[in-house]
């Protein structure tokens, strides 16, 4: 590089950026509490937190999709004010949202010319921006076909088209939103590459994330966001897993379980080769065997839409088995309706559970009884809902699994994901299961809760339950798992025993290799 | 009586004429549709344009204040305006407002179908012929056998509604208004994350929309029938949006479609002026009976706007 000021992409550096003082406020919320914060070129500056700290709502203000109340944003050392996301491209700032900001339908290139002026005015020139693509995926290294539509790209792909576009329009800063919640290990490896060039290319880089081992493995100082507030920014070097956890949730955490020899007893669960349709018609599970035993716990690794939901709807009655068989206990239970199931002590923790586990607009003690409101315990001739009965039973589980509740009439919608969790949990558990099949148990649940919902599930193991933890969250499997299978394309391509496994092995399997 | 009695060179240009209106209406639902506008008001909003355009074509032929080419074209203005304006309260409604996109529509149709009525007996009273655009006869090419009947007889709008279908497919394809709109129906999160507004393109193709389905009105009132009576299109309207999900939101199929139906539509009218021994109800009814067969048939397609009725909100 000829001259030290300018980026590989020929636009100038952000050498500094700071943000002092910021203040937003949301009906009845501080999202953001006078939040200091500053990032750096050649800087990876990793940004943690739980959901709804203000990690978000802090870099959306940096973007320009909300305004800040108080305080300053400096470029340069210039006062900056962001008005709309086209603002901040044009200062130099581009954001890597969580989810893609991709048209499906649309090309690589079309994706990328949308909303930029085209050089032929009102005409597209799709064939100048494909040729800009790929001068720039030549000096980046980032492989992609411009001409290819959208949802034809793997996920790791697709975020490179997003990065990609934010450097073709001129990102010196860009803010990369938990940018390895959808990849697997091996994409994971491959983003931080990507972020590690960008850094040592003079790009400043905020890397939000909730996940402590690689706010560890890609960063150079993390700053920790709680409830709004600036907890402290310290240099990667001197932060540790217990310490970051402690920091984002404000007392100890418990991050590696002390878990008993597992104890298998007899077989609770078993598939024979059952196949089911996906959503779309095609094949969705393909021939899957599994058996699941009375005190253990087996972990469904896999990336997202492998035939992982397919495989806990087939089991819980929700999806039709097109051949193959399902028993419980013995018993053939193949195609049985849901109410059958839970009959036979089979419980689920279903993936959606804003959608599937809890009617939001109910309140907490309805939701508690979603199916027992008819045992007898709760009515009288299993017709007349005794609702104190039902109360009293809900405040227990209150009690019990610490669900942070107004009251048992509360209106589901109003807990946090964390709580809801919590409840779905304790329902499912009140139903002393002996087969339990939790889908992503703990997916946008906080980390407090988060260590609960694992302790609770490890008691459950070593209860006697038959646990199927199905998870799309690697760390999640290995520390509670202990049998994995991993599932790709429908089918299960592998299964180890949790204790020999080899991260990377898992990887291959995820992705189809090895 | 055979088959030569029903095929005959004036069904297939009747064919053609027929389904201006259908163009017209459905390519403007198609710019709406594909921006994540679903506008079930069309047909109301055709019965204003139809109002609008024949209305001024009245006055300017009894006052005779105007040549007959210049009141025509007053005719296609006010009609495109008319509708345009209900397109655009369309928009308010339900990208402003966020209204739930099939009630408002409906809403729309009501509010055209009462409305056009009402001006039409203030204002008119009763059924008058209005002198519409003549056909336009081409030196040489009208008097080909067959061929001239079928393509070169027509009244201008006939023309200028094919025209519009190329035109259409280019907009969407080629132009950056056109990735805009695509964008917006698809992933409205996206398009406003690269600096497009939604709210923007939402308001330009529902009024394209809406002028569109005026124009659509005033080839039925100024043009093809060169009359307002009370709900004039019967129905039209809602075929056109039925028509847009079985072209499958491009213009070409949709235009395709428009022929289709009304080609058997012309065909029933052929079948019952010859006095065919079908019951004429089952000849009236097969247009619709054949589009729902083919609705039903209809696969999702790339095309469709993921977003479609839904409001856009930006948010968490």
């Amino acid at each position: 590089m000829s001259d030290k000021h300018l980026l590989p992409t020929g636009h100038a550096r952000i050498e500094s950026l700071n943000m002092s003082g910021i203040v937003k406020r949301f009906p009845g919320v501080l999202a953001a509490d006078e939040i200091d914060f500053d990032v750096r070129s050649g800087e990876i500056h990793a940004l943690l937190g739980e959901n709804g700290a203000g990690k978000s709502t802090l870099m959306k203000m940096l973007y320009g999709l909300y305004h800040p109340d108080e305080g300053e944003i400096r470029i340069n050392d210039a006062p900056t004010t962001i008005k709309s996301p086209i603002d901040a491209i044009q200062h130099g700032i581009g954001m890597i949202h969580q989810h893609f900001m991709l048209v499906p339908s649309l090309t690589v290139a079309e994706n990328i010319a949308l909303g930029m002026k085209s050089s032929r005015g009102f005409q597209l020139d799709l064939d100048v921006v494909s040729q800009r693509v790929l001068e720039l995926s030549d000096i980046y290294n980032l492989k992609v076909d411009p001409h290819l539509p959208i949802w034809q790209l793997a996920v790791g792909e697709q975020q490179r088209v997003e990065i990609l576009r934010a450097l073709y329009k001129g990102a010196a800063l860009l803010i990369l939103d938990e940018p390895t919640a959808v990849l697997t290990p091996q994409e994971v490896d491959g983003l931080f590459r990507i972020l590690n060039q960008l850094a040592a290319d003079g790009h400043g880089l905020v890397f939000i994330s909730h996940k402590l081992h690689e706010v560890l493995e890609i960063s150079h100082r993390v700053t920790v966001l709680r409830d709004g507030r600036r907890v402290n920014t310290i240099p990667t070097s001197e932060a540790t897993r217990p310490k970051l956890a402690e920091m984002m949730v404000g007392r100890p955490v418990l991050l590696e379980y002390e878990k008993n020899a597992p104890n298998p007893r007899d077989e609770r669960l078993a598939l024979r080769d059952v196949s089911a349709l996906s959503n779309r018609g095609t094949t969705g599970l393909d021939a899957v065997s599994l058996r699941l035993h009375g005190g253990e716990i087996v972990g469904i690794a896999g990336v997202s839409g492998n035939g992982q939901q397919e495989l806990a709807q087939c089991i819980t009655g929700l999806r039709e088995v097109t051949a193959g068989s399902v028993t419980v206990d013995g018993s053939d239970v193949t195609n049985a309706p849901p109410a059958a199931l839970h009959a036979i002590g089979l419980s689920y923790i279903p993936e959606e559970r804003m959608i599937d586990g809890v009617i939001k607009e109910f309140s907490v003690a309805e939701n508690y009884v979603l199916q027992d409101h008819g045992h007898p315990k709760y009515t009288t001739a299993r017709i007349f809902m005794l609702f104190n009965k039902i109360r009293q039973a809900c405040r227990r589980a209150i009690r019990l699994f610490e669900i942070k509740t107004p009251s048992t009439e509360t209106l589901v919608k109003s807990l946090s994901g964390g709580n809801i969790q919590k409840l779905v949990l304790a329902r499912e558990l009140s139903r002393d299961p002996g087969v339990l099949i939790a889908a992503q148990p703990t997916r946008g649940v906080d980390i407090g809760a988060t260590e609960y919902i694992h302790k609770q599930l490890l008691e459950e193991r070593d209860k006697g339950t038959a646990i199927l933890l199905i998870s799309e969250d690697l760390d999640e499997i290995r520390a509670l798992s202990d049998r994995i299978a991993v599932m790709y394309e429908g089918r299960i391509v592998g299964e180890v025993i949790n204790e020999n496994v080899d991260v990377e092995q898992l990887g291959l399997l995820m992705t189809g290799g090895g | 009586m055979g088959l030569d009695d029903i095929f005959t060179a004036s069904v297939f240009a009747s064919a053609i004429r027929l389904a201006t209106p259908y163009i017209f209406a459905a390519l403007g639902e198609t710019f709406a549709q594909r921006s994540g506008v679903l506008n079930l008001g069309v047909d109301g909003i055709m019965l204003m344009g139809a109002f609008g355009g024949f209305y001024a074509v009245h006055l300017a032929q009894t006052a005779g204040v105007m040549a007959e080419p210049l009141g025509l074209l007053m005719g296609v203005l006010v009609a495109l305006i008319v509708g345009g304006l209900m397109g655009l309260a369309m928009a308010f409604v339900s990208v402003t407002l966020k209204a739930k996109q099939g009630i408002s529509g409906i809403g729309v149709y009501l509010f055209g179908l009462g409305l056009s009525e009402l001006l039409f007996q203030q204002w008119v009273g009763t059924p008058k012929s209005v002198a519409g655009f003549p056909r336009i006869s081409f030196p040489i090419l009208t008097d080909i056998p067959i061929l001239g009947e079928i393509f070169f007889h027509h009244n201008l709008l006939v023309y200028v509604a094919f025209a519009l279908v190329p035109l259409s497919a280019f907009v969407l394809n080629r132009t950056t208004f056109g990735l805009m709109i695509r964008a917006v129906g698809q992933n409205p999160e996206a398009a406003d994350a690269m600096g497009v507004s939604v709210t923007r393109v939402r308001y330009a193709t529902t009024t394209i929309g809406g002028m569109l389905a005026g124009l659509a009105g005033a080839s039925l009132s100024i043009a093809l029938i060169n009359l307002f009576q009370q709900n004039l299109t019967a129905g039209q309207g809602f075929i056109a949006v039925a028509l847009v999900y079985f072209g499958g939101w491009r213009p070409l199929t949709v235009a395709a479609g428009a022929m289709l139906f009304s080609f058997v539509n012309a065909l029933q009218l052929q079948i019952k002026v010859i006095g065919a021994d079908i019951p004429s109800e089952f000849a009236v009814m097969a247009p619709y009976v054949i589009t729902i067969i083919a609705l039903v048939f209809a696969t999702k397609r790339q095309e469709q706007p993921t977003a479609l009725t839904k409001p856009y909100e930006r948010g968490e």
